[in-house]
């Protein structure tokens, strides 16, 4: 029997990036917020400590933040005429579990989107006409500019410490910067971390070429810092765990690193782990949410009453909850109507390898995010024309991990184990070096999510299915971006190299990103849109939908800082405007 | 309990049985208009006082009793002094209230132990006693009956308090001294009237009395070192500035520590709460005692073996965090270098960090809470010493070389 719980004024579906932001700023507004979480608390003290914290093993293969399978999963398929089969052991992306979500386990790349990636549509058409966009292609304007998120972006960057060097500060070009990006309103709030051998190489050998190398923005920080609500962090140690893996040393950015020390005092915040919500309530009209109900890890239910819903699990999970709770009108991919779970997108990334013969690069010196980056083929920052295709990313040499297991980078045709494959660690492990790029991947009118018609979790509820392949406009990209880089890496001095472009059809096996994105999208048409501009569902009013579920299509860079910024833009839609008067902040 | 059946009657437990019509705290002050000042100026000096830490349990109601304070003879539990007339204070009188306070005598005549920081809170005058009183009175009361004796023979007998008193207990409102400033005065009745400093800094002989001669010098209980809290230039607060040492009381942190173990909860109970002018004073109080003549510690040499291994065991296991120059991080991580924890004669709480973690305390200044991890499943004892005695001899430190006896007993 379900139990009922004492009202709250917010409730909060997911303890993360995005759930935490917007527990800390309606705690201040003097909500009552209860946020409600599958997975267990973690803490940096208890649960990642650096004594043993980096186990390659433990965390990066046998998955051990990561979400189980056997409790939630979802099927998939490449296309209709296949039957979609349930992810038993994770493979292209990772979803997260616990308090902290994705935060704990990134690798803290921290970009802002380009300002015509928010007008994309509309931005393509005008350059290069209607014509030009693959007929399928569902790409939209999200419904917000970037300079209506800039603010956003600034605080994320000042919650987290962000290290990078401005490119552009209020229209001013910066040096050493990337000189693609948006204004900004002010510089990173700490200078970029020290630079390896590796990207110093690949900067000298970009700038040669007549590109503008600049260090990637890393949330893994170059100093100590202390945050604006006075949370303290240190200075990254360049140990080389971090996607995959908590940081023991309060070095990057997370919940936990930024948000949750501040959350945890304030007694009007509640946080109940290890309970799973299985659906939002909607009153008798269907138009309001009356709270969510979750079972606990007894099994037991509860309803939680609350007068504002906020999703904010991961991407692929805030579009399961939708459809599982009847919100939103399901997207049917024979007729093109209806937004839930629509524009399903991802990332389409690619690497070049490249093998040297007198250059030491130490790999184990490393952070998520130290490197060196170009963006002269990100977004539209260069004539597509001629190309035939749309979209592009930002390439570079960024120093992740020399982690001893799945961290090596040997020529094609190592043998995968034995004395052949021992050979060829011992000599490339020092030299042979990756870099990598990181491109779009736009929205289509057969990549979608739906629920599954055969396949059921342990609570009896049907999986998501991901609908899902590359299209030949992405494929294009990346053989055109990884080309690029090669020259790059050529000019590196390398004995040889591998370029690895993507190639189709998309993998659920092989770990690319864990940038899965859309499924109910921002937007300004209902029609197309499952949120208007604000993040607030079209339907349901007092529900609001967080995280790379909101993207219309994905850019060329890591979400994060974009999920953060749009949170920060929800978060003062809520406080400034919804509160003050409940209902609709867009006429639908 | 063992000895439960004695009948010396003496280990009845505080405020319990004896229900004498005594007239209710509530009804005298109900109409007195200046209630709430009295009140609001009676919690303070609980807050001065740090009542909760020990009368209020972990996940208990305020006030209401039940917390162990273990004390170097055994456990005493605390009173429930919330204003329950059957197990609380509710049937005192002022007149036992003040007694209690300032003679260590509960109202059937029972002597208190000294885990109750009677002797100090005996500096207190009748009126702040009062106004403590008249605060609790305001607390929800709580029926919790609290056995607060648990002691081994042979000190359940509380008679003994007659003659321990007799010796160690000189029972006398604070006289300020003539000469120093309101400020200095301040700071000395806090610190040794409800603040009970020495409680805990001031070492005990073998009765558990002050070691009078030697005020405020650091002691062991608990498991930790309460470092020595005069201006001792090593293991003292020398360098330590007033506003340190303000920074400190109200965040937990400054820029020489962080505030860990027991003083983490004095510090999230009592000192944070406390007026900056108090904290200035107290301030102000402790940079006025001289450090006592203590023989000069001799750094241990470099190339003494324990000192290589140890520094070759803290690069691999410490320096990521508190850097090879022992600084640490700015509000995060605490330096080594120049510490008086880490130069204590006794490396009680350095070995005890270092084995088994801790975690710094969180405030509203300072709400980060870092923790340092444990270390005792990874380093042998011999492991352990040698990386305690470099860092208590590097960047200048100097402190008396780790056993790995010690770091065992520690275990």
């Amino acid at each position: 029997m379900t139990q009922k719980l004492p009202a709250a004024d917010a409730v909060i579906v997911g303890l993360g990036w995005t759930g935490s932001i917007l527990a800390e700023a309606l705690t201040r507004a003097g909500l009552k917020v209860v946020a409600i979480e599958r997975g267990p608390w973690r803490d940096t003290a208890t649960d990642f400590p650096t004594t043993y914290a980096q186990d390659e093993l433990r965390y990066r293969v046998r998955h051990d933040l990561f979400l189980r399978p056997a409790q939630e999963t979802m099927t998939f398929r490449n296309k209709a005429s296949q039957t979609a089969l349930p992810i038993r052991s994770w493979g292209s992306f990772m979803p997260p579990n616990g308090v902290g979500g994705g935060g704990v386990h990134w690798n803290a790349e921290t970009w802002r989107f380009l300002p015509s990636d928010f007008q994309l549509k509309t931005h393509l058409t005008q350059r290069y006409g209607a014509k030009f966009l693959p007929e399928d292609m569902t790409i939209q304007d999200w419904g917000v500019t970037y300079d209506e998120l800039e603010s956003g972006y600034d605080r994320f960057e000042y919650l987290c410490g962000t290290s990078g060097k401005a490119g552009n500060i209020k229209g001013a070009k910066q040096d050493g910067g990337n000189p693609f990006e948006g204004a900004r309103s002010r510089d990173y709030p700490t200078p970029p971390q020290k630079q390896p051998y590796g990207p110093t190489l690949f900067a000298q050998a970009a700038k040669e070429l007549g590109y503008h190398p600049f260090p990637q923005p890393s949330g893994n920080l170059s100093q100590a810092y202390t945050n604006p609500l006075g949370v303290a962090l240190g200075p990254c140690t360049y140990c080389g765990f971090c996607e995959w893996f908590g940081c023991g040393n309060y070095s990057k950015a997370s919940p936990q690193t930024t948000l949750l020390p501040i959350l945890v005092r304030r007694p009007n915040f509640e946080a109940r782990t290890l309970c799973e919500v299985t659906r939002i309530n909607l009153d008798g009209s269907g138009k309001r949410a009356t709270g969510v109900t979750y079972v606990d890890s007894d099994g037991e239910e509860w309803e939680q009453p609350a007068e504002l819903v906020l999703l904010c699990a991961f991407q692929l999970f805030n579009v399961h909850l939708l459809l599982l709770s009847g919100i939103g009108t399901p997207y049917d991919p024979t007729t093109g109507q209806g937004v839930i779970g629509r524009n399903y997108s991802y990332q389409v990334t690619s690497s070049v390898n490249a093998f040297f013969d007198n250059k030491i690069f130490n790999p184990f010196i490393a952070s998520g995010a130290i490197g060196m980056c170009i963006d002269e083929f990100n977004g539209d920052n260069f004539d597509h024309g001629p190309l035939g295709f749309v979209g592009g990313g930002y390439m570079g040499a960024v120093q992740t991990n020399g982690r001893p297991i799945l961290g090596s980078i040997l020529p094609k045709g190592t043998p995968i184990w034995g004395a052949g494959w021992k050979k060829a660690m011992a000599d490339n492990y020092l030299t042979a070096y990756q870099c990598a790029t990181h491109g779009s991947c736009y929205s289509y009118r057969d990549a979608y999510l739906d629920l599954d018609p055969t396949y059921t979790d342990p609570l009896g509820r049907k999986l998501l299915r991901i609908n899902f392949d590359f299209h030949p406009n992405e494929l294009k990209m990346s053989q055109y971006l990884t080309d690029r880089l090669a020259e790059v890496v050529e000019k590196m001095g390398p004995k040889k190299i591998d370029k690895k472009p993507r190639t189709g059809p998309y993998t659920i096996t092989d770990y690319q990103t864990t940038h899965t994105c859309g499924g109910a999208v921002m937007g300004t048409d209902p029609k197309t849109s499952a949120l208007n501009r604000y993040l607030q569902s079209w339907d349901v009013s007092n529900l609001f939908v967080t995280g790379a579920t909101v993207f219309p299509q994905n850019g060329g860079y890591n979400p994060t800082g974009t999920i953060g910024a749009l949170t920060f833009w929800a978060a003062d839609a809520l406080v400034n405007q919804y509160l003050k008067h409940p209902g609709p902040l867009v006429p639908a | 309990m063992r000895y439960g059946g004695l009948i010396f009657g003496l280990s009845i437990v505080l405020g319990a049985g004896i229900a004498l019509a005594a007239t209710s705290r509530k009804d005298e002050t109900a109409h007195n208009g200046q209630a709430y000042d009295e009140i609001a100026r009676g919690r303070y000096l609980a807050t001065l006082g740090d009542c909760a830490a020990c009368h209020t349990s972990e996940g208990g109601k305020p006030y209401a009793g039940g917390e162990p304070i273990e004390t170097p003879f055994g456990i005493v539990l605390a009173a429930n002094i919330t204003p329950d007339p059957d197990t609380g204070i509710g049937s005192w009188s002022d007149d036992d209230f003040v007694t209690a306070l300032q003679q260590g005598k509960a109202k059937n005549g029972v002597h208190l132990y000294p885990a109750m920081p009677y002797p100090y809170f005996a500096k207190m005058s009748r009126d702040q006693i009062l106004a403590i009183r008249a605060y609790l009175d305001t607390l929800e009361p709580v029926h919790h009956q609290v056995e607060t004796d648990q002691l081994p023979f042979p000190f359940k007998f509380r008679l003994g308090m007659v003659f321990w008193n007799t010796l160690f207990f000189r029972g006398a409102a604070f006289q300020p001294v003539a000469g120093k400033s309101n400020e200095w005065n301040r700071g000395a009745f806090i610190v040794e009237g409800p603040g009970h400093c020495a409680a805990c800094h001031t070492p005990k002989n073998f009765l558990g009395g002050d070691k009078t001669g030697e005020p405020l010098v650091g002691a062991t209980l608990q498991g930790w070192f309460a470092p020595n809290l005069t201006n001792d230039q090593r293991s003292g607060i020398a360098d330590w500035s007033a506003d340190d040492i303000v920074a400190y009381l109200k965040n937990g942190h400054d820029r020489h520590a962080a505030a860990t173990g027991t003083m983490a909860q004095v510090i999230a109970d009592s000192t944070s709460q406390m007026r900056d002018s108090d904290l200035k004073a107290i301030a102000t109080y402790l940079k006025d005692i001289p450090a006592p003549h203590q023989p000069t510690a001799q750094a241990v040499a470099q190339n003494d073996p324990a000192m290589r291994a140890g520094r070759a065991i803290y690069v691999d296991n410490c320096e990521a965090c508190h850097a090879g120059d022992g600084t640490g991080v700015a509000n995060l991580v605490p330096p080594l270098k120049d510490s008086p924890t880490v130069q204590s004669p006794d490396p009680t709480t350095l070995a005890r960090v270092v084995l088994h973690g801790t975690r710094n305390v969180a405030t509203t200044g300072a709400p980060t809470s870092p923790a340092m991890p444990a270390l005792g499943w990874k380093l042998t004892d011999q492991q352990a010493a040698a990386v305690l005695t470099y860092v208590r001899n590097s960047w200048g430190n100097a402190a008396p070389a780790v056993s790995d006896g010690e770091v065992s007993k520690l275990r």
